[in-house]
């Protein structure tokens, strides 16, 4: 770096009011590299969103602090960029003491404050005869807080092993650690092969194998591939796991007459698509049904909150959309507002940005209940597991025509099926049997006379 | 009990304690018909007549000496000064005469006064309307000084400054008169003068204020909890004289890092007493420097309302300040 450069702190955002941290994906810039203000320099995971993370300044990217994977809490410093400006060599360690309070990350920041110690610190220290040197100070500039100390007197701390210990429960394991990318003379691209998403708007297709996700690692000669868990897989198996274990599910299947609705669709779907310019789907129809049904049985719209059931006005479907590697929920918000063109046009928005990993937090907050088209992969049954805190999930299964008997006469129908679980704390068998049936019935009463718009 | 305004527990203090005692009367400005300009002594002319609520002139000096003259013969006067900027001109009496009557006759004379008067800013009021005048009268051997911030302590303190034998400075705050609700017991209870409140129990910071600006604190401390899990201890003084030095204490081991409240001026205010006591009391308890957040030194309350709100204290600068407290 010339003499006339400084360089210059970039701190992870405050990208939504709620937010207190994010998971860096991806770094988009490598040291070096020349980066323009507002050009994306890296990737977050913030709640299963994607978000880019655009340079604040005009410059070259200087020095990556945050590893790929790595937790950074709002306000810390991620990286550093050298921009070309008049101050000299002491601007390089001054914006450290500028920002002391980004630094209770502890190791790695600001030590300064390291061995000033408080007296209630030293009084402490010598009441349960603590050697101050293993403590893990959390405080401004590294410094021991006397909580500290309590915390490291608690956990029996009073020699050095177990003072090791807890510095290393401290860092961060990053799950990218082992990647021959902490080199940072190889970039990323030259040992993930990472092909483009294509961008697909319909489901996932049989004609299609998955992708083996793209973070692999092989341990030399052992029969066994391991796979690092990605942030994102990771904030998959937390919710899954939350949602199995605090919520009862109960189970729960009905079988629906679609042939109408396949005729309805048909006669509709190529002139909507040739004026809409998207796809007519089923799952329009059914989410409209649906959303129809949750209307007449509003305690499906709710949360259980231990000492009350929430039950919530707005109808925010959250639509299970699957991609090669993962599943994301992205909400239609206040989806009783709109028609079944309406719907398809969310519909189709949703699942584009999904699968493009364009979705921003807004569209994944809020959602009320869960709708999944597992039919759209073949499946002809399944039993979803409730996205959290939600009551309830509901799937559509693939339409088969099958001999059905109407009137004791045996008629070819394209029966679909129609699954629901449930938070049995807040629904029962009757309820739930009933905003099903209505859910039939809605489906059921398509007619080649239902009007989309 | 019943849920009331501050406002209100005032009131209802001032009612109960002349409907017990006939030596207790009410003096002050506009107190009578008007009942008040903050409505404070409405109703009291009307059940208690003109005798026992009287308008004076506009002289404050006059209030306080004519209070402390009917204490000399057997009475327990309330007065009131307006706003407590209009003090001023009877700190002569309440300084060099109400506090010091005890002392200088050897025990033989007490000052059984009580003086209220409205504090604090935030009202558009400008300088002659929001100053907070505790430094004037803190400091002063004699003179008791309360500063209720609950709806609760309102009441009970006030009684509690009514019945006592000497002189008590009632500073309640006009922020809170609508602000502040809360639950009042509606018999007859007193709250002791001295003796201060914890508020709230936490581990990671202690804060230690009075009055107003302790529902910033409130508001500040279930945020931090919520957000970053940072817990605070927060301890409302209530009596600024004389100060309950065993709670304070106390409040600061909890947690050894200090930060003191208010809205009176930063320099010579109550928190600087606070601060000596404890430094020399829990030395070897403090975590962290004692810090303090309050109102910058500028000479008056500005108008502008961009410059009042600079100089007032909001939740957004008490969370800040406790944030640091609790990072350092």
């Amino acid at each position: 770096m010339s003499e006339n450069q400084k360089l210059t702190d970039v701190v992870m955002p405050q990208l939504a009011e709620s937010l207190v941290s994010a998971t860096i994906a991806k770094w988009l810039k490598q040291p070096g590299e020349k980066v323009e203000q507002y050009e994306p320099i890296c990737e977050v995971l913030t709640d299963k969103v994607n978000a880019e993370i655009p340079s604040t300044v005009d410059g070259v990217m200087a020095e990556l602090i945050a590893e790929e994977g790595q937790k950074v809490g709002v306000g810390e410093i991620i990286c550093r960029m050298a921009v070309a400006g008049q101050a000299p060599a002491p601007a390089q360690t001054q914006p450290h003491q500028e920002s002391p309070s980004n630094a209770p990350a502890g190791n790695t920041g600001d030590q300064s404050m390291r061995s000033r110690y408080s007296p209630a610190v030293q009084s402490l220290a010598a009441e349960h005869g603590v050697n101050l040197s293993a403590v893990q100070g959390t405080g401004m500039g590294g410094r021991i807080t006397r909580k500290d100390v309590l915390a490291f007197v608690e956990k029996g701390g009073n020699g050095s092993p177990s003072a090791a210990a807890g510095q290393a429960q401290q860092e961060t394991p990053s799950p990218f650690k082992d990647l021959p990318h902490a080199n940072p003379a190889v970039t990323p691209e030259q040992y993930i092969p990472r092909p483009p998403a294509p961008e697909r708007n319909s489901g996932l297709h049989m004609t299609e194998n998955p992708k083996i996700p793209p973070i692999e690692v092989e341990r030399g000669g052992e029969r066994e591939t391991l796979i690092d868990v990605t942030p994102l897989r990771n904030a998959i198996a937390t919710s899954m796991r939350q949602s199995v274990s605090e919520i009862p599910h109960a189970w729960t299947m009905v079988e629906v007459d679609v042939t109408n609705l396949v005729l309805l669709r048909n006669k509709l779907k190529d002139e909507f698509k040739r004026r809409e310019g998207y796809n007519l789907t089923y799952l329009a129809f059914f989410l409209k049904a649906v959303v129809n049904a949750i209307k007449d049985y509003p305690i499906m719209n709710s949360v259980w909150a231990v000492n009350k059931i929430i039950v919530k006005r707005d109808i925010n479907i959250s639509l299970a959309v699957g991609t090669e590697d993962s599943v994301m929920t992205p909400v239609i918000q206040r989806a009783d507002q709109k028609n079944i063109a309406g719907l398809a046009r969310e519909i189709e928005e949703l699942a584009t940005k999904t699968r493009q990993g364009k979705l921003k937090l807004d569209d994944m907050q809020g959602g009320t209940f869960t709708v999944n088209n597992t039919g759209s992969f073949g499946s002809i049954l399944s039993y979803p597991i409730i996205n959290y805190p939600q009551a309830a999930i509901l799937t559509f299964e693939s339409i088969v025509k099958r001999p059905v008997v109407i009137n004791d006469m045996i008629a070819v129908r394209s029966m679909a099926n129609i699954c629901l679980s449930l938070d049995h704390r807040i629904l029962d068998g009757v309820i739930c049997g009933r905003f099903l049936q209505r859910v039939k019935e809605n489906i059921e009463a398509y007619t080649l006379d239902t009007k989309v718009y | 009990m019943a849920v009331m305004e501050y406002i209100d527990a005032i009131r209802l203090a001032i009612k109960e304690e002349m409907e017990k005692d006939e030596a207790v009367f009410v003096l002050g400005e506009d107190v009578g018909v008007k009942g008040g300009v903050f409505t404070t002594t409405k109703g009291l002319m009307e059940q208690f007549g003109e005798e026992r609520v009287m308008d004076t002139p506009l002289a404050e000096s006059a209030i306080a000496g004519v209070a402390i003259g009917a204490a000399m013969v057997g009475m327990k006067p309330i007065a009131e000064m307006q706003y407590s900027d209009f003090m001023l001109p009877a700190t002569n009496q309440i300084i060099s005469e109400a506090a010091k009557i005890r002392y200088r006759s050897n025990n033989d004379w007490n000052c059984p006064i009580v003086v209220r008067a409205p504090i604090g800013g935030g009202i558009f009021g400008g300088l002659y309307h929001s100053q907070c005048p505790e430094s004037i009268f803190f400091g002063t051997p004699g003179l008791k000084i309360v500063a209720p911030f609950t709806a609760y302590d309102a009441k009970g303190l006030l009684k509690a400054a009514i019945q006592d034998p000497d002189p008590v400075l009632f500073f309640e705050n006009k922020k809170c008169y609508k602000m502040i609700q809360g639950d009042v017991p509606l018999d007859d209870y007193t709250v002791p003068i001295g003796k201060a409140n914890v508020l709230r129990e936490g581990a990671d910071i202690t804060v230690i204020g009075y009055s107003m600006p302790l529902h910033f604190c409130m508001q500040a401390a279930e945020e931090l909890e919520k957000e970053e899990g940072i817990t605070a201890q927060i301890l409302d003084l209530r009596t600024l004289q004389p100060l309950d030095r065993d709670s304070i204490i106390e409040a600061v081991r909890k947690t050894g890092k200090v930060l003191i409240v208010h809205e009176d001026n930063k320099t010579g205010g109550v928190g600087a007493e606070v601060a000596a006591i404890i430094s020399e009391e829990c030395l070897f308890d403090l975590d962290a420097p004692i810090m303090r957040c309050c109102s910058p030194d500028v000479p008056a309350m500005p108008i502008s309302p961009p410059m009042e709100k600079f100089y007032m204290l909001s939740k957004d600068k008490v969370k800040e300040a406790m944030r640091q407290l609790a990072i350092y």
